[in-house]
């Protein structure tokens, strides 16, 4: 489990990047629902 | 084209329909991006260059192609508009710019966050990243263009060249890796020659692009909505159905 989220020490990157999107699209749909 | 289809041009019979389809293309959108987040986390193998940095290619390349897209379509939609005079069209092209600027911003991000360990580098002045960051301002300069004219009318049409002059910049992010010599790696999928990678890969990297069709026809209608609602306030089709509901 801790393997997979440590994504071969490319965690900060991997997450970083699906973070941030799932971030905007939340943010996106939040606007649109208001 | 029939008439009966053009009937869907008017804000009012397009209304209703956009409410009923916005459920199932939501649906859609997240069940697609659950198998998307699947295959690319569980079933795609490790890249033995990359290693697990590239599964950022998942999000990364639906988002870059749906930037593309959206602007060729709001530009069509702008275009349409300018050329039939049409209501719809003009809101149509608003509707679709928002959810463009979030998928070119996402694209340039991730993107970032993937030059950072594969090239050492979050950012280069290459042609592909420049141009994709010229893709941003056209989108966020459409907005604030037509937010900064009161007349909806005049905004549309205003808005409308805008985006047609600024269509020629999407052939130029397109074909910037083949036309110069960047950083950026060519087209890995084409339409002309099978895809240069393995098929978990390219299946999971498909399944976020139909995610990301279905998840910007559901935002972009409920969009299109608000603004025909903001719009048409006025209107005798409105006032009757608010006296109906």
């Amino acid at each position: 489990m801790s393997e997979f989220f440590a994504m071969g020490g490319y965690a900060f990157y991997v997450w970083g990047s699906y973070g941030v999107a799932a971030l905007c699209i939340a943010l996106e749909i939040w606007s649109l629902r208001k | 084209m029939t008439p009966e289809l053009f009937r869907f041009a008017a804000p009012q019979a397009f209304f209703p329909i956009a409410g009923k389809l916005i459920p199932w293309f939501s649906v859609l959108a997240g069940v697609l991006a659950l198998a998307g987040l699947y295959v690319a986390f569980f079933v795609a193998p490790t890249d033995h260059q990359q290693g697990e940095a590239y599964r950022i290619i998942f999000i990364h390349v639906p988002a870059a192609w749906m930037s593309m897209f959206l602007y060729v379509v709001m530009a069509g939609w702008a275009g349409l508009g300018l050329a039939l005079n049409t209501r719809l069209s003009g809101m149509m092209a608003s509707a679709l710019a928002p959810t463009g600027a979030m998928f070119t911003f996402v694209a340039l991000w991730s993107g970032a966050l993937w030059g950072k360990p594969t090239w050492g580098a979050y950012w280069v002045w290459d042609a592909r990243l420049t141009s994709e960051l010229l893709l941003l301002f056209l989108y966020l300069g459409f907005i604030a263009l037509k937010g900064a004219i009161p007349d909806p009318l005049r905004a549309d049409r205003a808005g409308a060249i805008l985006a047609l002059v600024g269509v020629v910049n999407v052939p130029i992010i397109y074909f910037s890796v083949q036309w110069w010599n960047t950083l950026h790696q060519g087209a890995s999928v084409s339409l002309t020659r099978a895809p240069s990678m393995a098929v978990p890969m390219l299946l999971g990297m498909l399944l976020m692009a139909l995610a990301a069709w279905m998840y910007s026809i559901a935002t972009a209608l409920a969009r299109v909505r608000a603004i025909i609602l903001e719009r048409e306030r006025d209107a005798e089709w409105l006032r009757l159905q608010r006296a109906a509901a």
